[in-house]
Parts: C-alpha cells; sequence; structure tokens
C-alpha cells in the first residue's frame, strides 16, 4: 500500500507564553490508499486542528506533513493552494456548497479553479456524480436537495478528479443516523476507489466504519483500533451465546 | 430473543413444519442467531401443551405440520406490546470495574477507560463490517447489526462522560504529589 498522507511529530501551538495553547503535540500518523481511518476524541482534543493542518490549510509549529510524497512546508504558497485543489478533497459538516451554483458547478468548481476546461469539467463532475448516484440532481441547486444529497454532493466535490486525500469533519453532521450511515458507506466506497481517507467524529457507530480508529486525548495520540478480526467470528460467538 | 415468540410469529402467516420454521427463522435473523431443529421441537411442543398452537396429524414430529391457535394470536399479540423487563438494571461488569479502579491506589482510571473504550470500538467495527459487506436491502440484518452497534454505542457514551466527569474531579492531595505511581507506605496495599 502507498502512503498518502504522512504526519511527523506534528505539533501545533496556539499563542505564546503564559497563554501558549498547545493543540497538538507529537502526532505521528500515516494513511495509506484505499484506506479509511477515524479520528475520535472529547472536544478540544485537536481533532480538527489535526484536519486543517493534514489538508495544508494551516501550518505546523514543528514536525512534517507530507502529502503523496511532498513535505508541505517546503512547497511555494501557490504549489501549496494547487496541492490542496488537485489532491485534496474537504467535506465539512454544514456541507459547504454554494448556494448560488447547481450541483454540477459545485462539484466542477475545485476543477475549473485549477484551470481545467469547462467541458472537461463537466465530463469529469458528472463522472464524480454518478459513482455517488446523484447526476439527476446535476442542474439543480442545493436548496432544493435534501440533506442526505447535499452530503452526496460534496462527497463528490471532495472526490472529484485525481484526488487522493480526502478529509472529512464531522461528515454526517445533523443527519439520522441511518443517512449518517448511509455517508460513511459512501465514504468507504471512496476510499475502496484508491482513495486515502481521514474522518473526525465523535460519534462511535460513524466510527467504526473506518479501517483503523485513532484516539486522541489534549492533542495527542493516545490509542488506536488494531485491524478488527473477520465477521465470522462474531457470529460464532453469537452462536456460542 | 424469544425463540417461542419467534415460531408464533411466522406461524401467524400460516400452517408450517418444523424444518421451514427453523429455515424461516435463521432467515429472517439474517443468521446471526442460529436455531437447530430439536429447538424448534422442543418450543412447539411447549406451545402445543399450551394450546397456542395445534397439529392436523399424529405421525413423527417432521410430518407434522403447526398451526397457530386464537390463543396463540392473542399470546403473540400481547407479548409484542410487553415491553421488555429494563429494571433493576443488570449489575453491569465495567461499571464496577471502574468503580472499582477509583479505589485502587496509582491505577490510572483514564487509560483504563480508554482499554474499554478502543474494545467496544473494536466489536463495533466487526457489527458494522457485518453491515458493510450485507446486501443494502438485508434489512433484517441492519435491524440486528443496530441495535448491538447502539447498545455498545452507549457504553462509549457512558465512558467517554466518565473521562468528562473524573476529569473534573478536584484532584486529591494524596496523588497530586505522588510523581511515584506506587501506593503510598501508609495506604492498605489492595489485595489482588
Amino acid at each position: 500500500m502507498t502512503c498518502v498522507l504522512e504526519l511527523r511529530q506534528v505539533s501545533k501551538s496556539y499563542g505564546s507564553g503564559a497563554s501558549e495553547v498547545q493543540a497538538l503535540s507529537a502526532v505521528d500518523l500515516s494513511v495509506d490508499r484505499g484506506e479509511l481511518v477515524a479520528v475520535m476524541g472529547p472536544s478540544g482534543s485537536g481533532k480538527s486542528t489535526l484536519l486543517t493542518i493534514a489538508g495544508a490549510l494551516e501550518d505546523a509549529t514543528s514536525g512534517q506533513v507530507l502529502v503523496d510524497g511532498v513535505d508541505v512546508a517546503t512547497v511555494s504558497r501557490s504549489d501549496r493552494a494547487r496541492l490542496r485543489r488537485r489532491s485534496i478533497g474537504f467535506v465539512f459538516q454544514d456541507f459547504n456548497l454554494l448556494p448560488g451554483l447547481t450541483t454540477l458547478e459545485n462539484v466542477t468548481l475545485p476543477l475549473e479553479l485549477d484551470g481545467v476546461r469547462s467541458g472537461s469539467a463537466r465530463a469529469i463532475g458528472m463522472a464524480a456524480l454518478e459513482l455517488l448516484d446523484v447526476t439527476e440532481h446535476a442542474e439543480r441547486f442545493p436548496d432544493e436537495l435534501s440533506g442526505g444529497q447535499r452530503q452526496r454532493v460534496a462527497i463528490a466535490r471532495a472526490t472529484v478528479g485525481e484526488r487522493g486525500l480526502v478529509l472529512a469533519d464531522e461528515p454526517t453532521g445533523a443527519l439520522d443516523s441511518v443517512s449518517g450511515e448511509a455517508v460513511m458507506r459512501l465514504m468507504r466506497a471512496t476510499t475502496r476507489q484508491g482513495v486515502a481517507g481521514v474522518v473526525v467524529t465523535h460519534e462511535a457507530h460513524l466510527a467504526s466504519w473506518a479501517d483503523r480508529v485513532v484516539f486522541l486525548r489534549d492533542g495527542r495520540v493516545v490509542d488506536e483500533t488494531i485491524t478488527p478480526a473477520g465477521p465470522e467470528s462474531l457470529l460464532a460467538t453469537a452462536e456460542r451465546r | 430473543m424469544s425463540v417461542p415468540h419467534a415460531l408464533l410469529a411466522l406461524l401467524s402467516e400460516g400452517p408450517k413444519y418444523g424444518l421451514r420454521l427453523q429455515n424461516e427463522f435463521e432467515a429472517r435473523t439474517g443468521e446471526v442467531w442460529p436455531l437447530n431443529v430439536g429447538q424448534v421441537y422442543t418450543t412447539l411442543q411447549r406451545l402445543e401443551r399450551d394450546g397456542l398452537v395445534e397439529t392436523d396429524g399424529d405421525g413423527e414430529r417432521s410430518q407434522k405440520r403447526y398451526r397457530i391457535t386464537a390463543a396463540g394470536a392473542q399470546e403473540l399479540g400481547e407479548w409484542l406490546r410487553t415491553p421488555p423487563e429494563l429494571v433493576p438494571p443488570p449489575r453491569d461488569e465495567l461499571v464496577i470495574k471502574v468503580l472499582v479502579a477509583l479505589q485502587v491506589p496509582g491505577a490510572d482510571v483514564q487509560e483504563i477507560l480508554q482499554v474499554h473504550r478502543r474494545h467496544v470500538i473494536e466489536v463495533m467495527q466487526r457489527y458494522t463490517r457485518i453491515k458493510a459487506d450485507a446486501a443494502q436491502d438485508d434489512v433484517p440484518l441492519a435491524l440486528i447489526a443496530d441495535s448491538e452497534l447502539f447498545r455498545l454505542e452507549s457504553i462509549v457514551r457512558w465512558l467517554d462522560a466518565a473521562e468528562v466527569r473524573l476529569k473534573q474531579l478536584p484532584v486529591p492531595p494524596a496523588t497530586a504529589t505522588a510523581a511515584d505511581p506506587r501506593p503510598e507506605p501508609t495506604r492498605t496495599e489492595v489485595t489482588r
């Protein structure tokens, strides 16, 4: 497997002197292509900071962040913006779709910003919508879609084109548990296509869709799950009851 | 899981043979709750004795077709509406362990909470994989997996709440000064 995201001894602090807050301390994390990792932790444990640093939206105070093998601190500002547009997709809690744009325009926006010609961008965008089964809504506006459909569009936008890394911050938002599960199913399916995924969540039933769950406490990775055994062993346990 | 009532429910669709009841029971519970045919016949015998089902023949048990009686239908209707036993709560081993840990000098309760949290989530990952691998229209299997997942998730939520509550506790003077994790000599050693 290829490592898409690698955090090496990443620390992040805000402020200085007595008011300094240590948001992350010496975090090591690597996520492979095809792998979905969930990050769990209480409020203020550093989950969102970890995501913004992994997405090159913010700089680490120390340590290295590598996306597709590129150390984001060593590239120019414009190269970093390009890396964000081309390689990294974000899914936010409140979907963050632009209201004045159609579904398809929302999805193709990052491609067009990156200079892809409109005709090709449309074709790539439609392919992403098709994967998430929302092509029939391509010409509709976000406020004409249900919460679940909007989230599908948000995932399509995050994965459109050649993105190798998808970062999601509480991506199921205020959806009910079954719709939330559908989002996690999609995240899992998306990573199976060869994308590396990181999902921040505080809900265990959503985190359990991940291949690996990493636990964050006070800015430190304190624990992680080991690869679960097959479902067979669980059925065997049920049989013994 | 009440096997007698599950069989009554299957019979409420029409008369059936024991073997078919076994197959349908397993199919509808997503084969998570296996049931052997001997259990089926023993249960049917008891239901027949209580007048909740009747048979149409005197031959071998495998040759008999079972039918639900009016009393059986009434029993099923009542059972469906009867809330399961929720009080008094079962004595929860995990709660006891955490309460005990609070009393053990030098025990890192937060670490103990995390050990259990990780374990519970690993079990949840396995149930989720069953759901992920199943056909999306396999509703019975999803319902069974959900019931386990939400039960387990409630444990995680309890662990999370315990963590926050323990952090809010004022630090007792004994541990505030003790950089050495060993119990203080004045304390009674807990027998393991």
